[in-house]
């Protein structure tokens, strides 16, 4: 009995070293060469060096003059994420999509069957740095005006921004909603007041 | 619509596809023979036996190889429990994590030692670099390693003719961890690296958005977990969302390769199991079997949830591209309802969407898979759970024409079928009275229905939550309907003692049965014999595993989500 218990200490110390330990410094070292910047988390960077975002992470966006990702149950809390866990038939699950549902046709001037689903549900990790280009197309008229430019040239820029489906049928159409609206501001310039996005409202 | 069909058959046909090769490989491996990875993975074997004081040729009957199963898993639960319960003092804790406590470190560690990663925290906010490495990711190892190991001993035993010993518990784990679990958890993991999961010590990263607030983003240790959480059918994910989370999940293409993860061993077992018993065509017969609950799980579950929610569809939302709710873009909602069904067949648990959020009937296809856990099952514990079911079925086919029931030309007698009764009972047992219990529990609270207390949804959904949880638990799986606010005492130490009984029970029972088939003499087989190799027992199978598994599930079924889908317009 001594010896077998002598047995499950040695090996459980054993693997412990190789595949708590080992096995990760060797991808640690591979990531460090092969593949940095994703070992690091997609980090955006501006040119002066300030960290904007991860491309993977969906961020807040307030102001009409950006694109908006989808609702986020945790409010896009990058440090404590999860989904709703709303039922399908839960009321305050459809209390939400209404509510939602209200303000977006106010804030786009659409109509319900206009607005993807995607808008007004949330994702599984409250992060998804993705939209539909339906979803993009949908604000496209408010982005423009906002910024005083002619429509078509940010349904170009979200054009340019569709991801298409790996092989061409696995997974969806996307637009990732923080790239797009870098490339706003590079193309179309920064808009003027960022600090007066709190008196904005929504 | 047909180009999510598409992708859901793409992925599977590709699956099935791979596990035969693999089976192949797996198969010489635990048959001792040389395989080209030998210069690399030999010398690593070499060193964890010599340390562990091992000789390789050591033999153990099916008593000593279950003593230093439980024996080794003992020691595996002390030193991971004692690194979470101090991770606050240990190193590699950038983000500062505090310890865990201790109802909740109980049920973690059990959770993981079990092979279930059930997970009453959340990995961001309650496990350091340390903790991640050192608790989750080793355990995710060694206890796939531990059922592949079981289960390999469980063919050599039904395989046996007077046989006295089953193989070596360290060896056979030693060489699935290394010879098996390593070189594919590389290769998955540094697809996943190249993806966008990240691979740092570093602290979470301090961001300022484009409208100047400030974001944090937590990261980590988290392609080389997410690759071996797939692979062993752990399923407990770096961060609390799982794979939902970008980091876990970046594109459609790492859903691609870690939808196969979860599949891949699972399968590739049942042809090993065909190579190691030379019995093709038995294999055959059982992965058949299998496959005709499975598609017709995934189908079904697909068509639940690209259909939409009526509820929302009410209000003139365009339902076309599914009920999106705990869903993400990139995958859409195909994706997520064929992963919901492979993540619950296999005692994965890893999710890509929600579960709590998938519509009602969609919600039931992962139960079910829960309830039966043997359609590919758990790397290792799949088989051995299908052995019980086929051992059943062998004797009731016995019955039905008059024989005594014989499996592989082994008479099954009284005490197999004692066994495999055992086996077979307690994982109903132990979902429906422990959700008996667990509604009492909450009928007991203070004005249970106002405060809904630890219940996230009203009504029959609710229900389905606790239920839910005892399924996962009991199954091994870890996957949960994740409103339930589960990080109680009732819920840490209740779900973690069916955790324990969950897995040893039904692993150790199955070792039992197959050392003593496997100690009978093997009689030629005749014409009149019980053929387990063809069709008709096929079918048999099918419909024991129908019946027996799930219908004594059927009240349950209907008082939650059955309920729940009449009552949604």
């Amino acid at each position: 009995m001594i010896r077998e218990f002598k047995q499950g200490v040695f090996f459980t110390a054993a693997t412990l070293v190789v595949f708590g330990g080992a096995y990760h410094a060797v991808f640690w070292a591979i990531g460090r060469v092969a593949f940095p910047a994703q070992a690091e988390g997609s980090l955006i960077r501006r040119a002066d060096g300030t960290l904007v975002g991860s491309r993977l992470i969906a961020q807040k966006f307030t102001r009409p003059e950006y694109f908006q990702p989808r609702p986020s149950a945790v409010e896009y809390n990058a440090a404590a994420t999860g989904g709703s866990n709303y039922g399908p038939s839960n009321p305050n699950q459809l209390e939400a999509v209404r509510e939602r549902l209200d303000a977006l046709t106010k804030q786009e001037g659409v109509t319900a069957e206009q607005i993807p689903s995607e808008m007004l549900t949330t994702s599984g990790g409250g992060l998804d740095p993705h939209i539909p280009p339906n979803a993009a197309d949908l604000q496209a008229p408010r982005v423009a005006a906002a910024r005083s430019v002619p429509v078509g040239r940010v349904l170009e820029l979200v054009r340019q921004h569709i991801e298409p489906p790996t092989f061409g049928f696995f997974g969806r159409p996307r637009v990732n909603v923080l790239e797009l609206n870098l490339a706003l501001d590079d193309s179309l310039g920064a808009p003027k007041h960022p600090a007066a996005v709190a008196a904005d409202g929504r | 619509m047909t180009t999510e069909c598409i992708a859901v058959a793409v992925a599977i046909l590709f699956t099935i596809g791979t596990s035969i090769p693999l089976g192949h490989y797996m198969a010489r491996v635990f048959t001792g023979e040389r395989t080209w990875l030998e210069p690399v993975l030999g010398p690593v074997e070499r060193l964890i036996l010599r340390l562990t004081g091992v000789a390789p040729n050591l033999q153990q009957d099916w008593k000593q190889y279950s003593v230093s199963l439980v024996v080794s898993n003992v020691f595996m639960w002390l030193a991971t429990w004692t690194i979470v319960t101090l991770q606050q003092y240990l190193p590699l804790n950038p983000d500062h994590i505090a310890n865990m406590e201790p109802t909740l470190a109980f049920n973690s560690v059990s959770s993981f030692t079990t092979n279930t990663n059930l997970q009453h925290y959340s990995g961001e906010t309650g496990l350091s670099y340390l903790s991640q490495i050192g608790f989750a990711t080793f355990l995710q190892f060694v206890t796939a390693a531990t059922g592949i190991a079981a289960c390999v001993a469980v063919i050599r035993g039904i395989g046996g003719n007077r046989l006295q010993h089953v193989g070596n518990f360290y060896v056979d784990t030693t060489r699935a961890a290394v010879r098996v679990l390593l070189p594919l958890a590389f290769v998955v993991g540094l697809i996943l690296l190249w993806q966008g999961s990240p691979m740092t010590f570093e602290p979470a990263a301090k961001a300022t958005t484009v409208e100047g607030a400030e974001q944090t983003i937590a990261r980590g240790v988290v392609a080389p977990m997410v690759a071996i959480k797939q692979l062993g059918t752990n399923g407990g994910g770096y961060f609390g969302p799982n794979s939902t989370h970008p980091y876990e999940n970046p594109t459609p293409l790492s859903d691609f390769v870690e939808q196969w993860s979860i599949l891949i061993i699972p399968m590739a077992m049942i042809w090993t199991l065909g190579h190691m018993l030379r019995r093709r065509r038995f294999a055959a017969v059982v992965f058949a079997t299998m496959l005709a609950l499975y598609v017709p799980m995934v189908t079904f579950g697909v068509a639940m949830d690209v259909r939409g929610n009526p509820a929302i569809a009410a209000m003139g939302v365009d339902q076309s591209t599914g009920s999106m709710e705990g869903k993400e873009v990139r995958f859409g909602s195909g994706l997520s309802a064929l992963w919901s069904v492979s993540t619950t067949v296999t005692s994965n648990g890893s999710v890509n969407a929600m579960h709590d959020s998938l519509m009602p009937l969609g919600g039931l296809m992962p139960l079910m898979g829960m309830w039966l856990n043997n359609i590919f099952g758990g790397v290792g514990v799949g088989f051995i759970n299908m052995l019980i079911f086929i051992i059943v079925a062998v004797f009731i086919a016995g019955m039905m024409i008059g024989r005594t029931p014989e499996f592989l030309g082994k008479k099954v007698e009284a005490k197999e079928m004692k066994l495999a009764s055992l086996a077979l009972l307690w994982h109903p047992l132990s979902i429906l009275i422990g959700t008996a219990i667990a509604c009492y529990v909450w009928s007991i609270t203070a004005d249970p229905n106002a405060a809904l207390a630890w219940l996230k949804n009203p009504g029959p959904h609710g229900f389905s939550e606790m239920l839910y949880e005892w399924s996962s638990a009991t199954a091994n799986n870890g996957s949960g309907f994740e409103g339930l606010g589960d990080n109680t005492p009732f819920w840490n130490i209740g779900t973690g003692v069916a955790m324990l009984l969950g897995r040893y029970i039904p692993i150790i029972a199955p070792l039992a049965l197959a050392g003593i088939l496997g100690a009978k003499p093997t009689a030629p087989e005749t014409a009149g014999s019980l053929r387990a190799d063809s069709g008709t027992f096929g079918f048999t199978l099918w419909a024991v595993i129908v019946i027996l598994g799930l219908l004594m599930f059927m009240p349950v079924a209907v008082l939650g989500p059955i309920a729940e889908h009449l009552a949604l317009r």
